[in-house]
Parts: C-alpha cells; sequence; structure tokens
C-alpha cells in the first residue's frame, strides 16, 4: 500500500489529530509488548531449561532418580502418528467432498460447516471427558493410547478439515478445465491434478495439528493417562511428553528436568510452525 | 467414491451429535438426584458432604474470563492494527512468526512459565501465595492474544483501500484515517476476534489449574486463588466416585453448554458481518 501525502492545506481540525498520534504510539508500545512476552517466555524456558538437558534425562528406562523423558518422547511420536492415521483421511475426504462435489449453498454444507466450527470450538477439557465417557468407559479401551488418539483425532479434525477445502479451492478452475478436456473423469481430476496442487496447503494444516497433538495436556489425562513407561501396544496407557511436564510440575519434585521437558516441547512447537510457515509460503509463491 | 468422502464430511456432524449425546446422556442423571437450582446457585463445594454448589466455579470462569480479555483486547487489536496498517515490512516480518508462535505455545508451557515465573512475582510484589486470580487473568490474556491478533489483522487487511484513500483525500492523516475510516469498518471482525478469544479463555484448563490457586469458594478479589469449571473437572476427575463422579460430568455440561452460547454469538456476528 502506497503511503499518500495528505494535501498542504488540511483544515485545522483535523490537523491536530493528538488522539490518533497517541493511538498510533499506543500500537507501538503494544507491538512490543506482544513480541516482549514471547521473548520473555522463550528465553526464560531456554535459559532456565537448557542447563539440565544432561544424557541422564534421555535414558531408555524412567526411573523416579533419572526422570527421564525417553518414553514420553515416543508415547508422543506414536500418539500423533495414531491421531493422524485417524484423522488426516476423514478430513482430506471430508475437504475433498466439501470443495469438489458438494453443492455450494446445499443445506448439508451448511451443516457440516457448522459443526466443524463447533468442534473447533469444543475446550479441550470437554474432549478429554468425553473421551472418558465415550472411549475408556462405554467402549472399554480403559486408559489407552487408543483412546488418546482418537480423542485428539476428533479434536483436530476440523482443522485438517477446513485447510483441506481452501486449499482445494484455490486451486484455478482451469485446472480442473484442462484436465476434464483431455478426458479425465471427476475422481481421478480431483485425485491426480487438484490435490497434489492443494497438498502444501494440506499439509500446513497437518503439521499444524502435530504440534497441537504435541502439546495437548488436558484431553489426554483421563483417555490416554499418565503412566510413566512407553506404551507397549495400542491399549496400554502413557504420558506424552505435555502429560509428563504437567505430572512433573504437579509433584514438585523434578522443576529442573520439568524445564528441560517445556524446552523439548517449544522446540518441537518452533519446528512445526517454521516448517508449516515454509511450505505454506511456498505454496503462495506457487500461485 | 463420492458416498466415502460425503461419508468422511458427515464424521463432524456425527462427533457433535456423539459428543454432545455422551455428555448429555452421561451428564442429566444427577440432576435427578439432585436440584439443578441448588447445583446452579449453591455457593458452597463440599464433595464429601454431598453439597454440590458451583456458583464459585462459573464466577471464578467468568472473572478470569473477563479480566483476561480486558487486558488481552486492547493489547491484541493495537498490535493487530499496527501490524496492518503501520509497522514497516521488516517489523511485520518479525511480529507475525512471533504471533504464530504464541499461537503454538501449548498451554501445558503457559502454565508452567505462569506458575515458575508469574507466581513468585506476585508473591514478592503482593504477598500471599502468589496464585491468584490476578495471575491466571494475566496468563490467560496473554494465551488470547494471538486468536485476538490474528482475526482482527485479517478484519482490518480485508476493509477495502478505498475507505483509506477516501479518508485521505478529504484531508485526513495517514494515523486518523487509520482509525477513523479503516478501523471502524473493520469492528465486526474485531468484534468476533475477541469473542474467539473470550471462547479459549473460558475453556482453557491446564494453564489455569497451575496459576489460579483452585479454592472452591467465591471469587475474594485479585489477589485470592480462585476455581474454574474447566479446573474443577479436571482436577477432581481422577479421584471422584458416584455422585461426586456425575456433579462433574454435570459441571462438564455447564461448561459446554456456556461455551456454545459464546461460540453462537461469534457465528451471530460473523453471519451480522457477512449480511453487512
Amino acid at each position: 500500500m502506497s503511503k499518500l501525502q495528505s494535501p498542504v492545506l488540511v483544515p485545522t481540525r483535523s490537523r491536530r489529530h493528538w488522539g490518533s498520534r497517541i493511538l498510533k504510539a499506543l500500537c507501538w508500545v503494544a507491538g512490543g509488548l506482544t513480541f516482549g512476552i514471547l521473548a520473555l517466555i522463550v528465553i526464560y524456558i531456554l535459559v532456565r531449561g537448557v542447563p539440565y538437558l544432561t544424557p541422564s534425562l534421555f535414558a531408555w528406562t524412567y526411573t523416579s532418580d533419572n526422570v527421564s523423558m525417553t518414553h514420553a518422547i515416543i508415547n508422543t511420536l506414536t500418539m500423533t502418528a495414531l491421531s493422524l492415521l485417524f484423522s488426516v483421511p476423514v478430513g482430506v475426504g471430508g475437504g475433498i467432498y466439501l470443495a469438489e462435489y458438494a453443492k455450494p449453498g446445499s443445506k448439508l454444507v451448511k451443516v457440516i460447516r457448522v459443526t466443524a466450527e463447533t468442534l473447533a470450538g469444543i475446550p479441550s477439557i470437554i474432549y478429554g471427558l468425553f473421551g472418558m465417557l465415550a472411549f475408556v468407559v462405554t467402549m472399554k479401551m480403559s486408559n489407552s493410547l487408543l483412546a488418546g488418539a482418537l480423542t485428539l483425532a476428533i479434536m483436530t479434525l476440523p482443522l485438517i478439515l477446513r485447510q483441506t477445502e481452501e486449499s482445494l479451492l484455490s486451486v484455478p478452475l482451469s485446472y480442473r478445465e484442462g484436465s476434464f478436456g483431455l478426458g479425465a473423469g471427476k475422481l481421478r481430476t480431483t485425485v491426480r491434478i487438484v490435490l497434489p496442487v492443494a497438498t502444501p496447503g494440506i499439509l500446513a494444516a497437518v503439521i499444524l495439528s502435530i504440534g497441537r497433538i504435541a502439546g495437548e495436556t488436558a484431553a489426554l489425562i483421563y483417555t490416554s493417562g499418565t503412566v510413566a513407561r512407553v506404551a507397549s501396544n495400542l491399549f496400554a496407557s502413557g504420558r506424552t511428553l505435555a502429560v509428563h511436564l504437567f505430572q512433573l510440575q504437579q509433584e514438585g519434585m523434578h522443576i529442573n528436568e520439568a524445564f528441560a521437558v517445556a524446552v523439548v516441547l517449544l522446540v518441537i512447537v518452533v519446528l512445526m510452525n517454521a516448517l508449516s510457515a515454509w511450505i505454506a509460503g511456498k505454496l503462495t509463491k506457487k500461485g | 467414491m463420492r458416498g466415502l468422502f460425503l461419508a468422511s464430511a458427515c464424521v463432524c456432524v456425527l462427533a457433535v451429535g456423539v459428543i454432545c449425546a455422551f455428555l448429555f446422556v452421561n451428564g442429566l442423571p444427577f440432576f435427578a438426584k439432585y436440584n439443578p437450582v441448588d447445583f446452579l446457585t449453591g455457593t458452597q463445594w463440599a464433595p464429601l458432604r454431598g453439597i454440590f454448589g458451583i456458583l464459585p466455579m462459573i464466577v471464578g470462569s467468568f472473572y478470569v474470563t473477563v479480566l483476561a480479555v480486558a487486558i488481552g483486547a486492547p493489547i491484541g487489536i493495537l498490535t493487530a492494527i499496527l501490524m496492518a496498517r503501520f509497522a514497516p515490512k521488516p517489523v511485520v516480518k518479525v511480529l507475525k512468526p512471533a504471533v504464530a508462535l504464541l499461537a503454538g505455545i501449548p498451554s501445558v508451557v503457559y502454565g508452567f512459565f505462569g506458575v515458575m515465573l508469574l507466581v513468585p512475582f506476585s508473591r514478592e510484589l503482593f504477598g500471599g501465595s502468589g496464585k491468584s486470580a490476578l495471575v491466571a487473568s494475566v496468563l490467560l490474556s496473554i494465551m488470547i492474544l494471538p486468536t485476538i491478533i490474528q482475526t482482527a489483522e485479517a478484519a482490518i487487511n480485508a476493509v477495502p483501500n478505498s475507505y483509506y484513500e477516501g479518508s485521505l483525500a478529504l484531508g485526513a492523516t495517514h494515523e486518523s484515517s487509520v482509525f477513523r475510516a479503516v478501523v471502524p469498518a473493520a469492528r465486526p471482525g474485531i468484534l468476533s476476534g475477541v469473542v474467539l478469544g473470550l471462547g479459549r479463555a473460558i475453556g482453557e484448563t491446564t494453564a489455569i489449574i497451575m496459576v489460579a490457586g483452585n479454592n472452591p469458594r467465591m471469587p475474594q478479589g485479585l489477589l485470592k486463588g480462585l476455581r474454574t469449571l474447566t479446573v474443577n473437572v479436571l482436577m477432581e476427575m481422577g479421584y471422584a466416585a458416584d455422585l461426586h463422579r456425575e456433579s462433574l460430568i454435570a459441571t462438564g455440561v455447564v461448561l459446554f453448554i456456556i461455551v456454545m452460547s459464546i461460540n453462537f454469538l461469534f457465528s451471530f456476528i460473523n453471519r451480522r458481518r457477512v449480511l453487512q
């Protein structure tokens, strides 16, 4: 946006807009505050946590002495993979339906949109409560990796669904027309032509979901549980990194180690954000 | 394949239905055994004596949420205006990822930061235990900042440039054009960002449980501890049984209804914006 110069002859009334000047200064203060808060959080966690990232914290077996976080890292990885295994196919499939097949403005589409929005607004503690009632109690999975992963899959579904739809809609119509013109069917066009172009956008959403899964606590405590070991199978309980940090803080015995866990969590989130932004940036450059 | 895609899209509808069903089926029987009026307006929470009044938690939830929005909304909106209209490109290039990072930090890390830094700070400054409504609100206001900033920035950027240019042409300065023409036009979008932040704040659990003190009594001021609805569920679900357990699920139902009402408000504002 080019900044146009205001004319020289300004009416007296608007020449002195001290109010606006002050508001502008306040904008800079607010921006500085926002950035300062982030810097404070990141630096504080790094300074207190990095010195405690010792090899014993990554020991294979967890004891109450070494408070190793290896089990939590492995559980986080399996939890993420398992949860995405459910949410990505459903989310991408649903997004394809909304963008490529549904009649725009139909009642069903409206209902799907509203429910996706509703899902996105439900707090994680409600997801935890639901997961406990549905998967742990009713379906008798007990506290398990599977119960946690299913809960998180529903939680991340709206994000993937919406982003898939948006990415597909941003693919130019001419791609589809060209494909149809060459004799391809609807499904072939969607899967072979449109979907690959939209992949970076979908990937960005998946990566953001990974960040959310890795950082989730309230939805997991009563679904996948808080047992401090590697979940040996889908029906075993195991805590993820975020739950591990929560438990360490609540127990209050190993605060330094908890800072180290917070560092690892922070690094994961920064990595995921950077990756997602990089992919999204590639997408906009292409388009 | 079309059917399969349709089925996946309908999973959302199914999920909302199932979540509602499980919450209500498990939560409503409680009201057959315990008077809903006493539940909602009782000021005493003493599960061991069979007294379940969640008014302190309802008030507590709104207390910290309103305070968090009061602190977070001005900072967030002003930052959004800065990013959309005033800041030079290099500054925006730093601020944008910073806001995204704030959005990505898990609530457990926020809580940990709060309990390790803000709580001792408040203890030094104001005395007491440091775990208080004030610290919880401040922490929450930080957590809802990115939601407000991102929504408000998008709303400001969506205002047609002709508004700004028209104002300049009438002789207004850059600053007053932004504040008097552009920002008012973006008001509904900004408001929906604030409501979205409100919804986030009222549903937050992990961060609050670490810093709010969690005393199940009516909030007694900024520097005293309080308990929110979310914390009530997370704290006691682990060992609750029978009626106590059902009362916690009912607490979840109340929270669910409150959050849904806020979301409804959000989509109502959004719809009005589209109509405009």
